[in-house]
């Protein structure tokens, strides 16, 4: 395929998916609104107002707004290329890229796209709910872009390679409640890992997520837990890591040929 | 169309084997040829191995060894190149119940990367010459089973493959759309097309093609003309539906006459047994025969035979 089709074909993928995202926005864009809303009012406005300031200067609403929003954004990310990709594999309409003249790495480079835009939509909408609670600065917007899209691709890789590897809905539903809400809680969304005693604080360093919130709350808000320089280079490991797992899964067919 | 020497056949396979992780070999070595513009017959009883030898061909099944090449493009090697001429109405409904026939054909071109607007005027094409334009923005899980078997077909069309592999595309579909089916599919093979079809209605198979491959137990049992094939079968049995029901039936020298209801009676012959003797000795003994017609089509009394020696042999 020469470079124009296969830009078709990335195209292509992209579009369906976005136009699933949006026509099932109840399941897809509702939800995380509602949620996080809920989040806000509860540990923002009612619990954060008795905490006072958790790092000098910043409310404790201002401190856990950054890390509700990459919350949502990886959740999301996982979600809809879980969703999405299991859901051609269970529908076996993943037969129609399979017997085209695709190239392996633009399936994977498609569904990763929706999953950073479903992730970049669910952010927004989240930020915009946060407006209502409290104020946002963007201290470093290309921190904060860059930190959003290497967070959304690791978490669209990892929901890649759980879609891959699931044969039953079940099974795309296992990670998501064992391994990565988990991880999302003890990721230092709600606290300052800092603040931990050992050794809760170093074991709190082999949370991937741990990464990605501090970096992201040095985008908007200038303060991190941890070294920014650390956080990049964790994250693009990941992202080097899980895509090259990814392609190989695709180039060999695992799950998906016989 | 003719063919000359070095011409890369429209599919060749070689020595094609398939063993599956549990240990069923589904394949033992299937090497077979077809030529551009055939319309290629490939039968065999229900897990013979046709679906896996269409899943190598189409990439979706990986071969153990052995080679396949689609216009003499390597699938292994250059799976790209090759699945760009080749196009696979499945056996399953495997398309998205949730979207709508236009958008399902509109990115099945995509994926091979055709651009948008081309896309649109092609799905507009086949769905109309497949008689579906009137349903072409409904969602797909409303369509009947034989609509959802003629979307595989306009699908299987967008990327106007040189190729086009068909496997069972009439399955369950009432006998009307089965015919618009053949029409529409006799067309596409003479604008140039190469076909191969699998089917269970050998009918359909004796009608439309002109060479056919037999597989069984994963191996190729018969691979001819259709022509010569059906040349084979030295029996055939008719069914005489009679006025009236004598009260014994009558001796005919080399046929064979058993009563097969009330009304109508067998008649088992050679083929070259001409039929005029038949009816001068029925005509003879004041029984008069008010219609006619072969027990089964001629390819499926050749089809089991040859299924059956094959079995025993196998055993």
């Amino acid at each position: 395929m020469n470079a124009d089709a296969t830009l078709v074909a990335l195209g292509t993928i992209v579009r369906r998916e976005v136009t699933r995202i949006l026509r099932i926005w109840s399941q897809t864009l509702l939800p995380p609104a509602i949620t996080m809303s809920l989040y806000f009012i509860i540990f923002g406005s009612l619990i954060g107002r008795r905490i006072g300031e958790i790092v000098p200067g910043i409310s404790y609403i201002e401190y856990i707004a950054p890390g509700l929003i990459m919350m949502s954004v990886v959740q999301n990310a996982y979600g809809n290329i879980t969703s999405s990709f299991f859901g051609a594999k269970f529908q076996r309409f993943v037969e129609e890229m399979l017997v085209s003249p695709m190239p392996s790495w633009t399936i994977l480079a498609g569904y990763i796209a929706g999953a950073v835009l479903r992730g970049f939509m669910v952010g927004l909408i989240v930020l915009g709910i946060s407006l209502f609670f409290t104020k946002i600065h963007l201290y470093h917007p290309f921190v904060t872009l860059s930190t959003f899209l290497l967070a959304a691709t690791i978490f669209g890789l990892l929901g890649f390679v759980n879609a891959i590897y699931a044969r039953k809905f079940d099974d795309i539903a296992l990670i998501p409640t064992f391994v990565l809400t988990p991880l999302t809680y003890l990721g230092g969304v709600f606290y300052n890992v800092a603040q931990l005693p050992t050794p809760w604080k170093e074991i709190s360093l082999a949370n991937p997520i741990l990464y990605m919130v501090s970096a992201f709350r040095y985008g908007l808000l200038g303060v991190s837990d941890i070294d920014l320089g650390w956080a990049y280079a964790v994250m693009i490991a990941f992202v080097l890591v899980f895509g090259a797992i990814c392609l190989n899964l695709l180039h060999r067919g695992v799950g998906l040929r016989s | 169309m003719s063919i000359s020497p070095s011409t890369p056949a429209a599919l060749e396979v070689e020595n094609l084997k398939k063993t599956y992780p549990n240990g069923v070999e589904a394949l033992k070595g299937i090497s077979l040829r077809v030529e551009p513009g055939d319309f290629y017959a490939l039968l065999g009883p229900n897990g013979a191995g046709k679906s896996t030898l269409i899943g190598i061909i189409s990439s979706l099944v990986n071969a153990t060894s052995g080679e396949a090449s689609v216009f003499g493009v390597p699938i292994r090697t250059r799976r790209s190149e090759a699945m760009q001429m080749l196009g696979l109405v499945p056996q399953e409904i495997n398309f998205n119940m949730f979207e709508q026939p236009f958008q399902i054909c509109v990115n099945q071109a995509g994926f091979y990367g055709v651009p948008r607007n081309v896309a649109a005027e092609r799905a507009e094409k086949y769905l109309k010459q497949l008689a579906l334009w009137d349903k072409a923005f409904e969602i797909a899980r409303t369509l009947s089973g034989g609509m959802k078997r003629r979307l595989l077909i306009a699908r299987a069309m967008m990327n106007e493959p040189k190729l086009l592999i068909l496997d069972e595309p009439t399955a369950g579909v009432d006998i009307e759309i089965r015919r618009s089916m053949w029409k529409f599919i006799s067309g596409i093979n003479a604008a140039g097309t190469t076909v191969i079809l699998t089917t269970h209605y050998l009918e359909e198979a004796e009608n439309l093609c002109r060479n056919i491959a037999i597989i069984d137990h994963g191996r190729i049992i018969e691979n001819t003309a259709m022509r010569t094939l059906l040349g084979k079968l030295d029996v055939e049995t008719f069914v005489l539906d009679l006025a009236a029901m004598p009260a014994e039936l009558p001796t005919v020298n080399g046929v064979k006459l058993s009563r097969n209801d009330e009304h109508s009676i067998e008649a088992e012959m050679s083929r070259t047994h001409d039929l005029n003797s038949l009816f001068a000795a029925l005509s003879a003994r004041g029984i008069t025969v008010t219609s006619m017609r072969n027990k089964s089509n001629r390819l499926e009394e050749l089809f089991v035979r040859l299924i059956q020696t094959n079995g025993k042999e196998a055993a």
